[in-house]
């Protein structure tokens, strides 16, 4: 039983067979796949380029390139990390064409840990976001992640809101494994300590 | 284990992605480091806190607006009539990458 077992192919995925018809020339099944991944794209495009115009600009070319380059995927990653990449260059070359005074890259080194060693140690009340409305937190935390280079927020976003693995984010960003792990313990820390001043337990605070 | 050994090894510790011997030294750490306690505790708070927090939510009106212009490229791109659309930066890179 166990050697028919090993014999069976593992079927293709759903996303491999949509992968596979929108090569084919099939729109509808592209259309799919653009549902399944456009509000992921959206977001990566949004986190680095701190603009919702040239978000939408990079959702819309992502795809655009995606398509026109599928011929070109070749299977052996996911397509989702793939389109990532994708969306990812198109976002950073928006960014740069916005800032030409600074230079904008991925593979920017940062030569000193100094930046994200902690400075303040504070605890945080229990449930923070809680003592802030929807609107007054997302103007927080899209504030404070603004403020990281684009290099780290890119790697953050891709790992820890978006959910991909180290690796699914170093083949994203053809980094290389400690180097996205460098970036993201750097991005982690750093947003830690700016998020201290709203975030820390008040006096009075006395909760557990 | 010193507190800066402790930073250098929290995004795996946070991950999970650590073997078991490392795992248990970093936690005895924590058992009488407040300061390394309260960072690590802080740090997954933040993430947690970013990742449940739909910043950047694609509105329903947008989505819609961009799936059109998104499939119609597309639909362009597909029969080689690109040069009808207007120019935008969509449509100068279809033009920059089509075969046509």
């Amino acid at each position: 039983m166990e050697a028919i077992e090993n014999k069976v192919a593992e079927p293709p995925s759903e996303e491999s067979i949509l992968v596979e018809a929108a090569r084919s020339g099939d729109i509808g099944a592209f259309e799919s796949l653009v549902r399944r991944y456009d509000r992921n794209v959206f977001r990566i495009a949004q986190h680095i380029t701190q603009n919702r115009e040239d978000a939408e600009d990079v959702v819309q070319d992502a795809f655009l390139k995606a398509y026109q380059n599928l011929g070109q995927f070749q299977g052996q990653s996911k397509f989702y990390t793939w389109l990532v990449r994708i969306a990812v260059n198109e976002a950073l070359m928006r960014l740069r064409r916005r800032r030409p005074e600074r230079m904008v890259s991925i593979d920017e080194d940062v030569k000193t840990e100094e930046d994200s060693m902690p400075r303040e140690i504070a605890d945080w009340s229990p449930n923070p976001e809680q003592q802030y409305t929807q609107a007054e937190l997302k103007d927080i935390l899209g504030k404070t992640i603004q403020g990281l280079p684009p290099s780290f927020r890119t790697v953050f976003v891709l790992r820890d809101v978006e959910g991909l693995s180290t690796e699914e984010t170093a083949s994203a960003l053809e980094l290389s494994v400690p180097a996205v792990k460098s970036r993201l313990l750097r991005a982690r820390l750093q947003l830690r300590e700016r998020l201290n001043k709203y975030f820390k337990r008040r006096d009075g605070d006395t909760r557990p | 284990m010193k507190c800066s050994d402790f930073l250098k090894e929290l995004t795996d510790y946070l991950d999970n992605t650590m073997d078991a011997h490392t795992k248990a030294e970093l936690e005895e750490h924590l058992q009488w480091c407040h300061n390394c306690y309260v960072v690590c505790n802080t740090t997954k708070s933040t993430i947690e806190i970013y990742h449940d927090s739909k910043l950047y939510e694609l509105p329903d009106e947008l989505r819609s607006r961009i799936h059109t212009a998104i499939i119609e490229k597309c639909k362009c791109h597909k029969n080689g009539t690109e040069s009808s659309l207007p120019h935008n930066s969509g449509t100068e890179k279809v033009k920059e990458n089509s075969s046509q």
